[in-house]
This record gives structure tokens, sequence and C-alpha cells, in this order.
């Protein structure tokens, strides 16, 4: 086997772990805490890449546009728990799910009316644009690095929050018990307020970091939320320990799928049929990997122990 | 039986305007009226069936547009070997193999989709149901010979004995008399034995299980009810637009049926149909309205409709046909 396309391609499944996790973490707290289902997470991962593109227009700096878009993702994060979450909390998931499903209408056809229709291309600072040399013969594009070294040290960063800080305590005891919380005295719709925001925040950043790559564009968050599904679904919905380590073999293995599935297939099958079902397979891979998980796992991987 | 009365009237007048407008439109020469209202009836019987599983018996299944596609699938694919050979055994026009199909595949998909999904239940239920129609949302994009994501043409339309779907009026009549036989189909399941305990699992399920009945069971029989009856409008459907591609079965379209089925009133038997008449009506009315003030808005339509699905969610969670109950049926 090529050892140098193995290496790179685990470290672009890497790289759609980290997304994914940052996806996948804003949808565990907000639906471990609120027990609230967030269809138009989606959307706000692809709010996170326009407005980061506009910013990064406008300062001229891809960075500047970064931290300028941070706080006006928890704005709007915060609006969308204001105006339409915090009044669908008692009702069922299906009221969730549906009522989201009208917020992704909302959000892509404001997309399409304030940034038209066509993606935007956001340009890289030029030291960023190139690539690196990791190991002998082995190139790797920095910016891909930066997203990997930058997904993994929000992920340390929330672990820290949730579980050495004050917000963290009241996170995780408003997942555990909400009444209780309340009770004690504290703010509980601020509380959600702000937990939605840290949500929309984490959504938003993989929005904008992968906005380069990709170029933001209408929808894009559509395909992305469900893989995102996937992982809190196969990690155990509300564990974000799962969602991490869900994340990073999803991303590996649907990276890996893609690029390796045809040869392992060559091995025990004629060149043709291995060309033609090496793709429709991979593409299925990793909903496959999820239903073998819930046949023997109904709770996924690692449930978390309240609830 | 009184109590009851005005529900009952409405939905007899739903149908039976269902029954006569649309022919009455052909005759003066409105195909476009008409071929609105085949689309409705197609995704009436789509959203009926997926009422059984989601109104009766609480299965918040979002994966039901899978079956649609692979209903149409089911017929584009046999018509294209017909037409261009290869895979002898399924190529065929006949529409009694290609709907049989349609039928057969989708009952074992849900077979076996809801084999493991059923095992899961609440949000885990929807999340995994959406993500097994996009694993087949997938496999039919990766399908290269029949058009991957550019989706295939059904050149010639399913043969059928007596009707011709290539005339409009006959297609029309065929798929009404399929969305009566569906209602009609559905509201003798859930008053029967079968879905007495299908009603008393979504109550209360542990009651249910304690009384001795196999709840599991029961779901996964309704779930492949309704899956057959699903493929069974989609090969309609692929019929009928003479065009099938993967984003028929992608989530956001199961996320419309649903939308049809909570709009009209789930658990009900014509909610369904009302969810999928309104659904379909307000997409055109509201854009042709903002037409009408400014044409170059016209295609920012999901803007208005996004927030009023919001507003009955929010404000009119029995659906529409709720409103036409008396209050005493409602406790």
């Amino acid at each position: 086997m090529d050892y140098v396309l193995l290496l790179t391609q685990t470290l672009n499944g890497l790289q759609l772990g980290v997304l994914l996790f940052l996806l996948a973490s804003g949808l565990t707290l907000v639906f471990g805490i609120m027990d609230f289902v967030n269809l138009a997470h989606g959307s706000l991962y692809m709010m996170g890449a326009f407005i980061c593109a506009t910013l990064t227009f406008a300062t001229g700096n891809f960075f500047l546009g970064i931290l300028l878009a941070i706080p006006v993702m928890a704005l709007l994060g915060y609006a969308v728990e204001f105006g339409l979450a915090r009044w669908l909390y008692t009702r069922d998931h299906l009221s969730h799910v549906l009522a989201t499903f009208g917020l992704i209408l909302i959000f892509d056809t404001l997309v399409q009316i304030i940034w038209g229709e066509a993606g935007i291309v956001v340009p890289l600072p030029e030291w960023l644009d190139g690539q690196v040399e990791i190991l002998p013969g082995v190139v790797f594009p920095i910016f891909r690095l930066l997203i990997i070294g930058s997904g993994l040290s929000i992920a340390a960063g929330l672990f820290w929050l949730v579980n050495y800080t004050r917000l963290g305590m009241l996170i995780r005891a408003g997942a555990s018990n909400r009444t209780m919380v309340s009770a004690l005295g504290i703010d509980i719709q601020m509380l959600f307020g702000l937990v939605f925001a840290l949500g929309a925040v984490l959504a938003g950043i993989a929005g904008m970091l992968i906005s380069p790559i990709t170029e933001a564009e209408i929808g894009m968050g559509n395909g992305i939320i469900i893989t995102a599904f996937v992982v809190i679904i196969v990690g155990g919905i509300g564990s974000m320990k799962g969602a991490f380590i869900a994340a990073m073999l999803i991303g590996l293995i649907d990276t890996l799928g893609r690029s390796f599935l045809d040869d392992a297939f060559k091995l025990f099958m004629t060149e043709n049929s291995a060309e033609t079902a090496a793709p429709a397979v991979s593409a299925m891979l990793i909903y496959i990997l999820m239903a073998i998980i819930l046949a023997v796992r109904p709770q996924g991987l690692f449930p978390p122990k309240v609830r | 039986m009184s109590r009851n009365l005005n529900h009952r009237i409405f939905s007899i007048i739903i149908m039976v305007l269902l029954g006569i407008l649309p022919p009455i439109f052909i005759w003066i020469g409105e195909p476009f009226y008409a071929d609105l209202a085949t689309r409705i009836v197609c995704l009436a019987i789509a959203a009926v069936s997926l009422n059984l599983i989601l109104g009766y018996g609480g299965m918040v299944s979002f994966g039901h547009a899978v079956f649609i596609g692979i209903g149409a699938y089911a017929v584009s694919i046999p018509s294209y070997h017909a037409t261009y050979g290869e895979w002898d055994a399924i190529a065929s026009y006949n529409g009694l193999f290609q709907f049989g199909i349609a039928i057969g595949l989708s009952a074992i998909f849900a077979l076996i989709v809801g084999a493991i999904c059923l095992r899961t239940k609440g949000v885990y239920f929807i999340m995994i149901t959406m993500a097994f129609s996009q694993m087949m949302f997938f496999f039919f994009i990766s399908q290269e010979t029949y058009g991957g994501d550019d989706g295939l043409t059904i050149d010639i339309r399913s043969e059928l004995p007596l009707i011709s779907m290539d005339d409009p009026l006959q297609m029309y009549l065929l798929c009404y008399a399929s969305l009566v036989a569906a209602v009609l189909f559905v509201r003798m399941i859930v008053r029967s034995r079968f879905g007495m305990v299908l009603r008393g699992g979504m109550g209360n399920e542990e009651r249910m299980r304690m009384i001795g009945y196999n709840v599991y069971l029961y779901r996964l029989v309704a779930y492949v009810i309704s899956g057959a009856m699903a493929g069974y409008a989609g090969a309609l459907l692929g019929n009928f637009t003479t065009f099938i591609s993967p984003e028929m079965m992608d989530w956001t379209r199961s996320g419309e049926l649903m939308f049809m089925v909570i709009l009209g009133g789930g658990g009900t038997s014509v909610g369904p149909v009302l969810g999928s008449i309104l659904f379909i009506g307000l997409e055109f009315v509201i854009e042709n309205a903002i037409a009408l003030i400014n044409h170059d808005w016209a295609k920012y339509w999901h803007l208005p409709f996004g927030a009023f699905l919001i507003a009955v969610v929010l404000f009119v969670p029995g659906g529409v046909i709720g409103l036409f109950k008396s209050k005493e049926r409602k406790k």
C-alpha cells in the first residue's frame, strides 16, 4: 500500500473528524441540556462561513474575520434561542424538528437574499496557502494542519469548560436536573441562552474553518448536519466524550473508505465489479457502521450516565 | 357520532372536491391545475401512509421520502433496461411488474430498516430513520448508470391494463382512486384490533407490554405496511413526473412529508390529505403572491413559507383539521 497516501488521507480524516466534532459538540450541548433537537444547527454552520467571508473581505484579514465573526455567531445563536427554541422546550421532539426545519428554509433564503446565489471563495493569507513537508516525502497543506490543531485545542478548551468551570458545573447540573438548578436561584433561561450561543459559535467556527477549502455556499450545512447527527447517535446522545471519539472515528472511516475501499475490494473481486461497488459502499460506509453499532448497542457507544 | 360530525363532513367535502375539481380543470383546458392536483394526490398517498406510523403509532420516521424514491426507481430502472438493454430479468414496461417491485422492495427495505430503528426510541429513532434514508440517497447518487445525481428520465410510462397513464385524466383518476383506497385502508387498519394495539402502544407502551402484546412486532408490521404504501405512491409519482433523481429522497423531502401530516392533522384519516393540499397549495400561492408585488422576489418564497411552517408548529399543534373538531373531542 502507498504509505504516503495513507498518511495524507489519515490527516484528511482527522480534519473532517475535527470539523464534525465542532458541529456535534454544539448539538450535544443543546440536546443534552435543553433536550432540544436543532435541525437548523447546520444553518448556523453555513451562517458562520458566510459571515466570516464578509468580515474577511471587509477587514482584509482572515483571522480578523474569524475573531469578529465569533461574537456575531454568539448573538445569532442567542437570537434563535430567544426567538424560537425557548417557546418549544416543553413540546415534544417532533415540534422541535418541524420548527427548526422551517428555520432552515428561512436561513437558506436569507443567505440567498443577502449574499446571492453563488458561493463565496474565502481567500487565505499567503503564508497559510502553502504546503509543508511533515515527514520526508509527505507534504500536507498548512491550513488543514491548522484546522486539526485549532479543532483539537477547541475540544480541549470545551473539555476544560464543561468539567472545571462554574459555567460547566451549571451546564452539567442543568443536564441532570434543570428544576433543581433553577430552584437554587440560577437564571436557567440565561443559562440556556448562553449554551445555545456557545453551540452556535462552535458550529460557526466549523463553517469558518471550512470556508477557504470548499467555499461558503447555500445549503452547505444541510448535508453535513446529517453526518453530525450520525456522530452523536454513534457516540451516544448527550455524551461529549462519545461525540469526540465518534467524530474522529467517522471522519477517518469516511475519508479512508473513499480512498482505499476500491483497493480493498480488488483483493477479492474482479477489478470491474470493485470499481462499481466501491463508490456506492464508501458513500454509505458511515451509515452502515451506524447501523451495525446500533444493532448491537441501541444507546450508542458511550451513553451518558445521567438521564 | 354527532359530536364529531363537523370534522366528518369537512373530511368528506375535501375528498369529494378532490375527486371532482381536477377532472373539471382538465375538461375546461386548465392542465396546469390538474398537474398540481396530481402531484398533491400522489404525495397525499405518501402522507397518509406516514400518518399510519406517525399519527397513530407515534413513530416519528424522518426517512419516509426514501420509499417514494425506491418506488420511482422501481419504475424507471426496469423501463431503462427495457429501452437500452442489459439486465433482461428486470427489463420491462409492464406496470403490474414495476408496481409490484416498488411495493415489494419498499416493504423489504422497511422491514430491514424498521427492525433496526425500532430497537431505539425517541430522538434516536428520528435520527436513525433519517440517516438510513440518507444512506439510500447516497447509494443512488453513486449509481452512474442510472444518472447519478442528475437523475433518470422515464421515457415510457408503466403499461397497465385498461388504463393509459399518458392520458392526464386517466392518470389523475388512478391516483385519486389510489388515495381514496389508501385513506380507507389506513382507516380500516387503525380501527381493527391491530390498530388498537398500535395506538395503545403510542399512548402507553409499558401498559400494552404488560397486557401481553409484543409492541415491537406490531410497530414493525405497521412500518412495513406504511413503507409499502409510500413505495406505491412513489411509483405513481415517478410515472407522473416521468423523472426520478436522488434529490426526491433527500431528508428535506422527508421533512416536507412530515409537515404535510402535521399541518393537516396527524392521527386523523383525512388530515394528511388536507395537509398535502395546503402544503403544495401554499407553496404555489405564496410564490405567486410575491410575484405580483415584485417578480424578482418570487424566488425568495421559502422565507415566508418557512415562517408560516414555524407559526403552524407554535400555534396550531393539532393541525388544521383539529380546528374543525368539537372541543369535547379534543380532550
